[in-house]
């Protein structure tokens, strides 16, 4: 079944969420999520709003623990390790926040040292080498390496977070939003970045997005959540077949058929 | 034991480099084992040691198991600092991976700034100092302003041109008065037992034990019942209306009522100044209550003496005119903790960090001008004749 949330038990997975159940207090927001996520895709997870992406988002990365089922990523479950064990794992995946999450005492270079800082033992020296290519890396000014993020746009901001993300070149990319609130000429760039980056470092990334444009442009699956789990997984021409009230009006509506109309010109 | 040599051996193997002479004269520097972040330390100062030489370097990566960004750097570093003393540079055995990624950091090598410049001590610090002035003259003339502002809103609700908003008096009154009974009571009840102790430790010396009762009365209800609810209020609610109004500040919740057209004087600072001023007023009241009580129960068990003669003892001691010093002065500190709260939170310009420093500026400067009140009052009082 192409639309499956799951993938065939030999497929090369990275991220693997069995039963999934997550509760605030009475309000269930998932329950009973499967998905998978494949080792060197894109996967752009889509849903209306208060369907719980970012909940889902959180569980996988640690920042929630859920009250059943299990996440497996990199083929070890977070919540059977211990604190070495998960820091260690912790080191391999780098997080976008949706408004970069910088820390607003330290300069752009200074936060993507951060992460270097913290788990390896690098001379000083070697730090400042290594963030200043990652600085280029995200197509910042080579002057807003000694910015502080107050002097930053939303869009430098965001290049910067993916640059921390980046830091310590992890295998697997979060990224919450990436292109919200954005132009959309800085959106189409902040795409392309996404896409050459996942293609030179060989990322697999998990994105949420609203925007249909980044989903056209360079996710090679979608996976739609909706009542509580996650309705279908497949590229967006499966999607469009997918017979649900929901995913019918996102991809067919309006602003859907418009991103679909020319899907290149985030390319 | 037999096992030990050989997991050194990995551990010393997880990557190294030798170098030495390959055909033509060249140097070989080889790179093996994981040439990623976590293990480039081991080898950057090795092979940027080795200084250029004729004819020419070859970098081996063949024996290379894994390489990052991190190692592709310093391959990358390395063929750029031999090519800048104009040797010709060869890349043995890389991998694609390796290749994409040396060509990847290669386009993004040009040195940045990694902090802004240091600048000159001096200098900068007088800058500093002259910024601080700056921005406290501003302050001041930023308070008059709002001053300025709160009692226009003030007037006008008075004359009745303004409304008054009853339902957010109540709310505030709750809020800063009713929530705050059970630590006042506690506070102040302390309070009153440590006055009559350490009073009557000295007094004893003089057989003038009785005279406790004059200390309590006298001092709590002119002096420490006040001072110390107030202390508590600016404490609680002071800091509660900045990190409010601050926050609304943040979310563009002050901009919205504006936009509106509804005064953010009227509208988030009167309330509060009102509810303030009143809940002071009876919090004090019944914080000096509760230290009464507390020097009572002290005197009733250590000094043998009961209730009933300890009240009738108070009435006689006790002026009415310090009764009603320490009320004319509540509701004074009152507005002052709500004005500095609400002061400060409309301050609030930017960041998170902002919120906090105007917090602790709002209580801390609440409590400063409460106290220097509190001398001003002291001295007019006795002034008059109230002693």
């Amino acid at each position: 079944m192409p639309l499956s949330a799951t993938l065939p038990d030999d497929a090369d997975v990275v991220i693997r969420i069995r039963g999934l159940a997550n509760r605030f207090g009475r309000q269930t927001v998932h329950e009973n999520l499967d998905l998978d996520v494949r080792r060197g895709e894109i996967l752009g997870l889509v849903g209306g709003s208060g369907s719980g992406k970012s909940v889902l988002m959180r569980s996988i990365i640690g920042l929630r623990p859920p009250q059943a089922g299990s996440i497996t990523i990199l083929g070890q479950d977070p919540a059977t390790l211990g604190p070495e064990a998960t820091r260690d794992l912790r080191r391999r995946w780098g997080v976008l926040f949706q408004e970069g999450a910088l820390f607003s005492a330290l300069t752009v270079a200074e936060n993507i040292e951060v992460p270097m800082r913290e788990f390896l033992n690098l001379p000083p020296a070697l730090m400042d080498e290594l963030a200043g290519y990652k600085v280029q890396m995200v197509g910042l000014p080579p002057d807003a390496g000694a910015k502080y993020p107050s002097q930053l746009s939303g869009g430098m901001k965001k290049r910067a977070g993916l640059a921390r993300a980046l830091a310590l070149d992890p295998l697997l990319l979060f990224l919450d939003e990436p292109t919200a609130g954005l132009d959309p000429i800085s959106a189409a760039a902040f795409d392309d970045l996404i896409r050459v980056l996942k293609e030179t470092l060989g990322l697999t990334i998990f994105l949420i997005t609203h925007d249909l444009d980044t989903l056209h442009a360079i996710c090679d699956r979608v996976a739609v959540l909706g009542d509580k789990h996650v309705l279908a997984a497949g590229t967006i021409a499966e999607l469009l077949q997918f017979d649900h009230p929901w995913v019918q009006e996102y991809f067919a509506g309006p602003r859907g058929r418009a991103a679909l109309a020319n899907p290149q010109q985030a390319a | 034991m037999a096992r030990l040599p050989a997991i050194i051996a990995a551990m010393g193997n997880v990557l190294d480099f030798s170098a030495d002479q390959a055909a033509g004269g060249f140097t070989r520097i080889a790179f093996s084992g994981r040439l990623t972040m976590a293990h480039i330390a081991q080898v950057t100062d090795g092979v940027r040691a080795i200084a250029p030489t004729a004819p020419g370097l070859v970098i081996d990566l063949a024996g290379v198991e894994r390489i990052d960004t991190a190692g592709a750097w310093i391959v990358h570093r390395l063929e750029a600092t031999w090519a800048a003393a104009g040797l010709p540079v060869q890349l043995a055995s890389a991998s694609p991976e390796a290749q994409r990624l040396i060509a990847e950091v290669a386009r993004n090598d040009e040195p940045i700034p990694c902090r802004p410049p240091p600048g000159r001590a001096l200098v900068d610090r007088l800058e500093r100092m002259g910024r601080a002035v700056v921005a406290q003259t501003d302050s001041i003339g930023n308070f008059i302003g709002f001053l300025g502002q709160v009692l226009v809103a003030a007037g006008g609700t008075l004359i009745g041109r303004r409304r008054l908003r009853g339902h957010a008096v109540i709310h505030q009154c709750e809020a800063v008065g009713v929530t705050a009974l059970p630590i006042v009571a506690l506070l102040l009840f302390l309070v009153g037992l440590v006055v009559a102790q350490q009073g009557a430790v000295q007094l004893r010396q003089f057989g003038a034990e009785i005279f406790t009762v004059n200390l309590i009365g006298r001092a709590t209800t002119r002096e420490l019942g006040i001072l110390l609810t107030a202390i508590m209020v600016a404490g609680r609610s002071g800091s509660a209306f900045a990190a409010q109004i601050g926050s609304m500040k943040l979310n563009q919740e002050v901009d919205a009522l504006a936009t509106i057209g509804l005064s953010p004087i009227e509208v988030l600072v009167l309330p509060r100044v009102i509810a303030c001023a009143i809940m002071l007023l009876l919090l004090a009241f019944f914080g000096s209550l509760m230290a009464l009580v507390g020097g009572g129960v002290f005197a009733w068990v250590q000094l043998d003496l009961p209730p009933g003669a300890y009240i009738l003892r108070l009435q006689e001691v006790t002026p009415l005119s310090d009764f009603v010093i320490g009320m004319i002065k509540a509701p004074v500190f009152g507005t002052i903790i709500a004005l500095m709260g609400c002061f400060h939170g409309l301050q609030v310009t930017g960041n998170a960090e902002s919120v906090g420093q105007r917090t602790t500026q709002a209580v801390v400067e609440a409590i400063f001008v409460v106290i220097v009140f509190d001398a001003f009052f002291a001295y007019f009082f006795s002034f008059l004749g109230y002693n």
